[in-house]
């Protein structure tokens, strides 16, 4: 357990200090989201309508293009061997790693969720959930992100290769936790999509380290 | 009675496969002019679509195919993973471009159907859209092992990737049930029997069996390429090491 949280705390240091990547993810992510407005004009009904997908969408890519950090540093440094050689199985220094992702750029992403909400001319009800959904989901994308990251951990350049393996799969994400939104923003009951997330999420949990393990080693070997 | 562990070995994989190509290719051929007579000619024009009923006995059946060669590359895939048969990586990677042409074939040919019947090309249904997920699924899992110069990594990864990919076949499948738009629901396979009119259904499911000696003929053929061109590599490597 000890090992657990000390692959955490390291990596969420790492992406603290190394060039403040938490920041560079959080404002690609109102970038993105603040370019809508300049593309489909102010209107505040329009943006009120889009708002749930665009914010969701961003999320996708900001998680996604801080994917390759999450084992490229440390399989090219050879610190992944010495994590692979530690008796912590790789199963749960894979979901250490994915925690600290989550930790270092999901949360952020979390936190300033509301603010683009505000932006975008979110309705109040709204709100509410679009932080839970935002909650639910992006833990998903670290881990499901997570897959992908490892698969092309060894390929130079695999920048866009990963996002075609990962942004499919992150698709019932995007689908779920703009449904949360839209429902809420309807006066509609959202906690079904609620669910979904927190099941898609489950699901993930267990089975995303054991196959992100599985593809380090091949990488390892 | 057929010993099918000696077929997971490549040589005499290939002398089977050799013997069984002729009978497949003339079954294909046989069951797609059946098929195409009784789907063109035989079967009825629907009371409220006409003519353009007939694109559903190309449609309906590539859309079955893809997700059946998914199904076949996921299986190959497990297979390889776990018994670590030689040729199971060769079937999954051997498999991964026809399916994604038969993906292809199906958006298409919704879209060619859709445009006279709902007034679109293209509608974001959940169906539709889980479809193309699909064929974005192929695409990476091709571009997997193009990427990776390590056969035996590549084999592996893109092996993991296909299980990983195989959570979005059942979402395709109920997701008729789930969001339920504008795609009718599953009329073939259902609990309480097909509600399709037989005279659609014969000629669909002798077009689905076409389809799927295609997808073997095919299957066979580029798998018979993929141990040959594997064998060249080996015996390369081992020319250059001596």
């Amino acid at each position: 357990m000890t090992t657990f949280l000390q692959i955490v705390a390291r990596d969420v240091r790492l992406a603290f200090r190394q060039g403040g990547a938490t920041m560079l993810v959080v404002v690609f992510f109102v970038l993105a989201v603040a370019l809508f407005p300049l593309g489909v004009g102010p209107e505040t009904a329009v943006l009120r309508r889009i708002a749930p997908g665009v914010i969701w969408v961003a999320a996708l890519l900001a998680a996604m293009l801080s994917l390759d950090r999450l084992f490229q540093v440390d399989f090219e440094d050879g610190s992944l061997d010495q994590l692979a050689l530690a008796p912590l199985p790789l199963e749960l220094v894979a979901a250490a790693k994915c925690l600290a992702h989550w930790l270092s750029t999901g949360l952020p992403l979390v936190v300033i969720s509301p603010l683009l909400g505000v932006l975008l001319e979110l309705n109040g009800e709204a709100h509410a959930a679009l932080l839970l959904a935002m909650a639910a989901g992006t833990p998903a994308l670290s881990l499901v992100g997570g897959i992908g990251a490892a698969l092309t951990v060894s390929i130079r350049r695999g920048g866009v290769l990963l996002s075609l393996l990962v942004l499919p799969l992150y698709i019932p994400v995007l689908i779920f936790g703009t449904g949360a939104i839209d429902a809420a923003a309807m006066g509609l009951e959202g906690g079904a999509h609620l669910l979904v997330l927190a099941a898609l999420l489950a699901a993930a949990l267990p089975l995303a380290p054991w196959a992100i393990a599985g593809a380090l080693r091949l990488n390892l070997e | 009675m057929v010993n099918w562990h000696r077929l997971a070995n490549p040589t005499s994989f290939l002398k089977w496969s050799r013997r069984v190509l002729p009978w497949a290719s003339v079954t294909t051929v046989i069951l797609l002019a059946a098929g195409l007579y009784l789907s063109l000619f035989v079967a009825p024009p629907d009371y409220q679509q006409g003519e353009t009923v007939r694109i559903m006995f190309v449609h309906v059946p590539s859309a079955w195919m893809a997700l059946f060669t998914y199904a076949v590359m996921a299986g190959a895939s497990a297979t390889g993973l776990i018994w670590k048969s030689p040729l199971s990586h060769l079937t999954a990677k051997a498999a991964a471009p026809i399916g994604a042409s038969f993906t292809l074939l199906a958006l298409v040919t919704g879209a060619l159907w859709g445009q006279p019947m709902w007034g679109t090309w293209w509608v974001w249904d959940a169906r539709l859209t889980s479809v193309l997920i699909l064929f974005f699924l192929y695409l990476g899992y091709i571009a997997l092992w193009e990427a990776i110069d390590d056969y035996t990594r590549a084999a592996k990864s893109t092996a993991i990737l296909a299980l990983v990919g195989v959570v979005n076949i059942p979402i395709i499948k109920f997701s008729v049930d789930w969001w339920n738009t504008l795609h009718q629901p599953a009329s073939v396979l259902r609990m309480d029997g097909p509600s399709i009119h037989p005279s659609l259904l014969v000629p669909l499911l002798v077009m689905g069996g076409a389809f799927t000696g295609y997808f073997i003929v095919v299957l066979l053929i580029r798998l018979e390429r993929e141990i040959l061109a594997r064998q060249a590599q080996v015996l390369r490597r081992a020319q250059l090491r001596s």
